[in-house]
């Protein structure tokens, strides 16, 4: 990065340092930052989406829709998300190599599970075995934001289903009585005062959320705890930048990064909170 | 193999006893049943022991964050934002390289009838070192729950307990204390579940499992590995946690029956 880096070993001090933080693996390190930060932008959407979706099923007049929404936001109480992490994504792209596997090949004799082997031709390998790397990475990491949208469209499910039964039932009466359609109540009436009682549960949401990013590292994503790891390993005298285990104090940094983000999340959601209450008719509404 | 010969090999894997080797091929259904069972026992280790333990320390973390004394106050709240701020996973990894750093030295404690050697080796074992942290994780989300609790503690009913000339001791034991775990406990189930649950992250985070002696999820990812079919393991270890989640709220149900019986 610096001219006067071209031999590391002269180096002490402050020049080692500035060297050692600017190397292509630091850059690398400080890029999966955005990383945790992609994740959790791309996952909001999904989330809120899934949310919705299961707490709209929940509510459905059809029996079997409801017993599926339930089904749905009722299996986060009982597994752990680490379970989900570990087998959504496996799950999808054998899945998605199966169907692929029927539709190109429809062919073949042999059965797609041999033993211990999952065999599919190599047209319907996903991503193709011919594709570059960043497609195999892309492709890693929108199956990880898939497993992470399906846990915590659920959570979100929970908390809106309970949401949008606090609204106090006089006004969807009123509504009714003004002769206002399902549709229009719902849209006018039913969810924009749901987010009052919806935010508690969803800046909660959202710093589990947070917290939950680690967890892209057991998913083969190279996020800040792989980084962390590679670089705070050990270096021997072969190494450019040569030190001991350092692990210790990488993974501070993260923890410092971390404290940084739900503190300035929970400012956000105070305010928030605040903002969206004004006028309500609850405790933190009467000001 | 027959599965009750699986059972007797493999139910107690987990802790070390039985069949060294794991099945590698021709893995059966049983197996896969058998040995994640044989993990789940870490798993209500961890849970049993860390609850067990945080539940009395978070009671005083609580009442020290409430306190009006700054030194006592001030280090709870600290403690409090440090572990709910920062994922449990970090926590994992930040602990057990503090652990592997410390020297390698051992204590002999003699209590009069018995000698225990105690050595920080242990430390960087999960049954050890990984129960420490899962105690703290749970001590501070606890603590918060309680707090908020303790602030809900209606006045009235500390100053009936002075009308009748309580001390402050008897106060906080008889009153305050009672009413917050009442007043948590809807909370305090949650926190416990969540709790359960990370105890599969153990020995993903960074314990390593020492002679393959894991937990389920160990197993359950191990299987998946080996038979490259996830569809099987993973499903049967949702189930074992399920069941066992359902235990807990039982539990806990039966608790919260407990501490509101003299409320209609």
């Amino acid at each position: 990065m610096f001219n006067h880096c071209a031999d590391p070993s002269l180096l002490d001090g402050l020049s080692w340092w500035s060297c050692y933080l600017t190397t292509g693996k630091h850059i690398n390190f400080y890029q999966s930052f955005l990383v945790v930060f992609a994740l959790l932008l791309l996952t909001v959407p999904i989330i809120l989406a899934f949310g919705f979706a299961g707490a709209l099923a929940r509510r459905s007049r059809l029996l079997p829709v409801r017993w599926f929404g339930l089904g749905y936001t009722s299996m986060v109480r009982g597994i752990p998300d680490i379970i989900f992490f570990l087998f959504v994504p496996i799950a999808m792209d054998q899945g998605i190599e199966y169907l692929r596997h029927q539709w190109k090949c429809s062919d073949w004799l042999e059965p797609v599970r041999q033993g211990n082997d999952f065999v599919v031709c190599t047209a319907a390998k996903m991503p193709l075995g011919i594709s570059p790397q960043w497609v195999h990475e892309t492709y890693g990491f929108l199956l990880a934001t898939l497993a992470f949208a399906i846990v915590f469209g659920a959570f979100a499910a929970n908390t809106l289903h309970g949401a949008l039964g606090a609204v106090p039932k006089a006004q969807l009466e009123t509504a009714a009585a003004f002769g206002m359609s399902r549709g229009q109540i719902f849209r006018r009436i039913h969810l924009p005062q749901m987010w009052a009682y919806a935010l508690p549960g969803l800046s909660n949401l959202w710093m589990i959320l947070i917290k939950a990013t680690p967890l892209l590292f057991l998913l083969g994503v190279e996020d800040i705890v792989y980084w962390a790891r590679e670089l705070g390993g050990t270096k021997t005298a072969r190494f450019a930048y040569p030190h001991p285990d350092w692990r210790l104090g990488y993974f501070l940094v993260l923890l410092v990064f971390y404290l940084g983000l739900t503190w300035v999340s929970e400012k956000f959601f105070n305010n928030l909170t605040r903002r969206v209450s004004k006028g309500q008719t609850t405790i933190g509404g009467t000001v | 193999m027959s599965c009750a010969q699986t059972f007797t090999d493999y139910a107690f894997r987990a802790l070390g006893y039985g069949e060294r080797a794991l099945p590698k091929a021709d893995i059966t259904l049983c197996e896969q049943i058998v040995l994640i069972g044989s993990g789940l026992i870490w798993n209500v280790y961890f849970a049993v022991v860390a609850l067990g333990f945080g539940f009395f320390f978070a009671s005083l973390v609580a009442f020290g964050r409430a306190s009006d004394r700054k030194w006592l106050a001030l280090p709870a709240a600290t403690f409090i934002f440090l572990v709910r701020g920062s994922p449990l996973f970090i926590q994992f990894f930040i602990v057990y390289e503090t652990f592997v750093l410390l020297p390698k030295v051992g204590w002999d404690i003699n209590l009069g009838f018995i000698e225990i050697g105690i050595e920080t080796r242990w430390l960087t074992r999960a049954w050890l070192g990984a129960a420490i942290v899962l105690f703290l994780n749970t001590s501070a989300y606890t603590a918060q729950i309680f707090y908020g609790a303790l602030k809900s503690v209606p006045r009235g009913d500390i100053e009936a307990a002075r009308a009748i000339g309580m001390n402050t001791i008897q106060i906080n034991r008889r009153i305050i204390w009672p009413t917050m775990l009442r007043l948590a406990w809807p909370s305090y189930t949650n926190e416990a579940i969540f709790l359960f649950h990370a105890t599969a992250l153990v020995f993903f985070s960074s314990f390593p499992a020492w002679q393959q002696r894991g937990d389920s999820l160990y197993y359950a990812s191990y299987f998946a590995d080996k038979t490259f079919n996830p569809f099987v393991p993973y499903p049967i270890i949702a189930g074992f946690f399920i069941l066992f989640t359902i235990l807990l709220i039982l539990l806990f149900g039966w608790a919260n029956k407990r501490l509101n019986r003299h409320l209609s």
